[in-house]
């Protein structure tokens, strides 16, 4: 019997080994990068009495790998321009889940080990957990992506108008399909995504009022085969071409292989569809990373709620490709500059769902609340709002 | 529904279809063996992985895909050595290689995540056949890993039941002592059966990166694995049974995306209408289902379950 146990032992260790393996991958990571900074910077003059280390530490925590060409991989860019801007060692860790005690345990080995000042989480459903711990480490300073909560001295969140490129994208592929019938592959029916499939359509309608836009539900947010295949389901429905809000680059696969367009999303993935591609919303999150990252630096920082727009270059169109038609291209240069200087927003009325209602009354402009509450479909779109 | 809508349907079937069926052909060999392996999806993953690198690296598909089946075939080695070798519990050791190839697929892959793929199977027009209608575009114009599942399927029907080898793996997986008592090697049949199920996972993971959604992320196997191994008890351990099962896997599977844009009223239910997160569900209802049809109909006489499934084989212990 003994050799049974130490058989199963074996067995044991080598799980251990492998998934230690596996999990190896994110320390080494964050620690080379650890040490890629600039070690000999000025000391930062306002710290806090008890954090005697010379220069300021952020650290980032994702939820996907840094190599996914989209929501982990723009998240990264943003370290990288910041790190290079402000001079701070910026410790990242890679794939940590939502759930379970890992985003904990990274964070607090960032705070404890690294003396980390600032930590940058990039995931929803870290949002519980941040509130903890900025409650427990009252001198760091924790900054959330895309959640809603906050509190006034430590701890706040960040989220960019994603729908404001979307409807410039929209407003390229209006103008280029020539079926009229634009496929757009979701992820889940929650209101990011609505709120982007609804400023998309307005986009398209806008220079193409006879336009559909046919939405098919994958509930995954990165499967690429359901997504490149929901992308090739759309297109044999009649679609030429395909938007999507996951992270992977298979409906753009699928696009080019049909001569079909693509508007993909979270970054320029032009080179991976090149005949395909039309533009893309991306984002741009240097900017904020490396205005929050001085704040701390210069004892400055305040917690905010922060949805910063077109204006602010969180959010961003991708270059256009070059068969879209230049008064169309003229009249997105008109609606950007519009956008940025605050005089008009996607979201103005008369804005009817797809039942006929009025939700946005003519001349009216939706409030922050409505949109980031949104659960409507506007007319035009094909699908169901609820999945 | 067009009709390019409708063909669409089929050929995403066929594809799907081949995508599981790959897979669970390897598992079946390795259970008709008697050995059961949890870890197709582990395998799985490292076959997508190395095939894109390899494809990265060589630019040729097919070097990819060698590649892709050599790992498979070692992975299922180490389940092969944990489990027959050293006699280690199938169920613990099938569920350390997916886990752990799962985490070592994104190890071995964490420079190349994301990265542009340099090549990928392309379809294969079969002169003649293709050109026939609807089903010439559903059956004769596919990717040629598609045409070689077929084959595989084949080959492994006739080599089960009509060979001398066949025979002996069928009767290590019934009883292992018996053959054993008949002189044939029971450690050398099993370990060959665990490394060519490896083998076939690893080809079927390349298929995805190589074809279906051509690059590597991590996690891009996303449970397929799984509904390999739930194939092997829906086709009763039988390579024909096994396709009519992925066929069937392959059109809940396909049907998810489309059944959104299809107008079409049954029974006075819209079928737009049916929520795609329970039409999601299918293959794995339909998994229950089968079992509970299989359980019903051999309730009077021996389950089609290799009858030394899971049980590993020690000569001194007998």
């Amino acid at each position: 019997m003994s050799k049974q146990i130490f058989l199963k032992l074996l067995v044991l260790m080598a799980v251990f080994a492998l998934v230690a393996t596996a999990c190896g991958n994110d320390d080494s990571d964050a620690q080379g990068t650890a040490t890629d900074s600039d070690p000999t910077s000025v000391p930062a003059e306002n710290m806090d009495s008890d954090d005697m280390h010379d220069e300021v530490v952020a650290a980032f925590v994702y939820v996907g790998p840094v190599g996914d060409a989209g929501w982990t991989w723009a998240h990264n860019e943003g370290r990288r321009q910041a790190e290079s801007a402000t001079g701070a060692s910026t410790p990242f860790v890679e794939n940590v889940p939502e759930e379970g005690p890992d985003f904990r345990n990274f964070v607090v080995d960032f705070i404890e080990n690294e003396q980390a000042d600032v930590v940058f989480a990039t995931s929803f459903g870290y949002m519980d957990a941040m509130e903890e711990l900025a409650g427990e480490y009252p001198n760091v300073v924790f900054e959330h992506a895309s959640g809603y909560k906050k509190n006034d001295t430590n701890f706040g969140n960040y989220f960019g108008r994603m729908y404001q490129p979307r409807y410039l994208s929209g407003m390229a592929a209006g103008a280029l399909t020539a079926t009229n019938q634009i496929g757009y592959v979701a992820a889940f029916p929650i209101p990011e995504v609505l709120r982007g499939i609804n400023a998309f359509t307005l986009g398209a309608q806008r220079v193409n009022p006879d336009v559909e836009v046919h939405v098919t539900w994958t509930f995954t947010w990165f499967d690429p085969a359901i997504e490149g295949d929901s992308a090739r389901a759309l297109l044999e429905a009649g679609a030429d071409v395909i938007a999507m809000h996951q992270d992977s680059t298979a409906p753009g696969l699928a696009a080019q292989d049909a001569g079909a367009r693509w508007v993909s999303y979270n970054s320029d993935m032009s080179a991976f569809a090149p005949d395909a591609f039309i533009t893309a919303p991306i984002w741009n999150w240097g900017p904020y990373y490396t205005r929050v990252i001085e704040a701390v630096q210069d004892g400055s920082y305040e917690p905010g709620a922060y949805w910063g727009g077109m204006a602010d270059g969180i959010v961003d169109l991708a270059p256009l490709a070059d068969d879209v038609p230049e008064a169309v291209v003229a009249e997105i240069e008109q609606v950007r500059q519009a956008l940025e200087a605050g005089t008009w927003d996607v979201f103005t009325g008369e804005i009817v769902d797809q039942d006929g209602n009025v939700v946005v009354a003519e001349g009216e402009t939706m409030n922050d609340g409505d949109m980031l509450g949104m659960e409507f479909l506007v007319a035009g779109v094909v699908g169901s709002a609820t999945g | 529904m067009s009709e390019a809508a409708l063909v669409g349907l089929f050929v995403a079937t066929v594809q799907f279809a081949t995508l599981v069926y790959l897979a669970a052909l390897g598992e079946l060999f390795a259970e008709r063996a008697g050995v059961l392996n949890l870890g197709v999806e582990g395998m799985m993953a490292m076959g997508a992985v190395s095939g894109f690198m390899v494809g990265l690296e060589t630019g040729s598909p097919w070097a990819a895909f060698a590649a892709a089946i050599v790992v498979g075939a070692l992975v299922g080695g180490l389940h092969a050595l944990i489990s027959v070798v050293l006699g280690a519990d199938q169920v613990v050791s099938g569920l350390a290689l997916t886990i752990g190839g799962v985490g070592l697929a994104a190890y071995v892959g964490r420079n190349v995540g994301g990265r542009i793929p340099e090549t990928q199977f392309t379809d294969m027009s079969i002169a003649g056949l293709a050109d026939i209608r609807w089903f010439g575009e559903i059956f004769f114009d596919q990717p040629p890993v598609v045409y070689l599942a077929v084959g595989l399927g084949l080959v492994s029907w006739f080599v089960l039941a009509r060979t001398r080898l066949g025979l002996a793996l069928r009767a290590v997986g019934e009883s292992a002592p018996t053959t054993d008592a008949v002189g044939h090697s029971v450690m050398g049949l099993r370990v060959g059966a665990v490394m060519v199920g490896g083998a076939f996972a690893g080809g079927a993971g390349s298929f995805l990166s190589l074809y279906m959604a051509p690059g590597w992320v991590e996690g891009m196997v996303a449970g397929r694995g799984w509904i390999a191994v739930a194939l092997v008890i829906f086709g009763a351990w039988h390579p024909g049974r096994l396709a009519f099962g992925a066929l069937l896997f392959g059109f809940t599977l396909a049907l998810q995306p489309r059944l959104q844009s299809f107008d079409i009223g049954l029974l006075g239910v819209q079928v737009n209408e049916i929520s795609p997160a329970l039409l999601g569900m299918m293959p794995f209802l339909l998994t229950v289902v089968v079992l509970v049809i299989i359980s019903w109909r051999y309730r009077h006489r021996p389950s089609p379950a290799p009858a030394d499934l899971g049980i590993a084989y020690r000569r001194e212990e007998r």
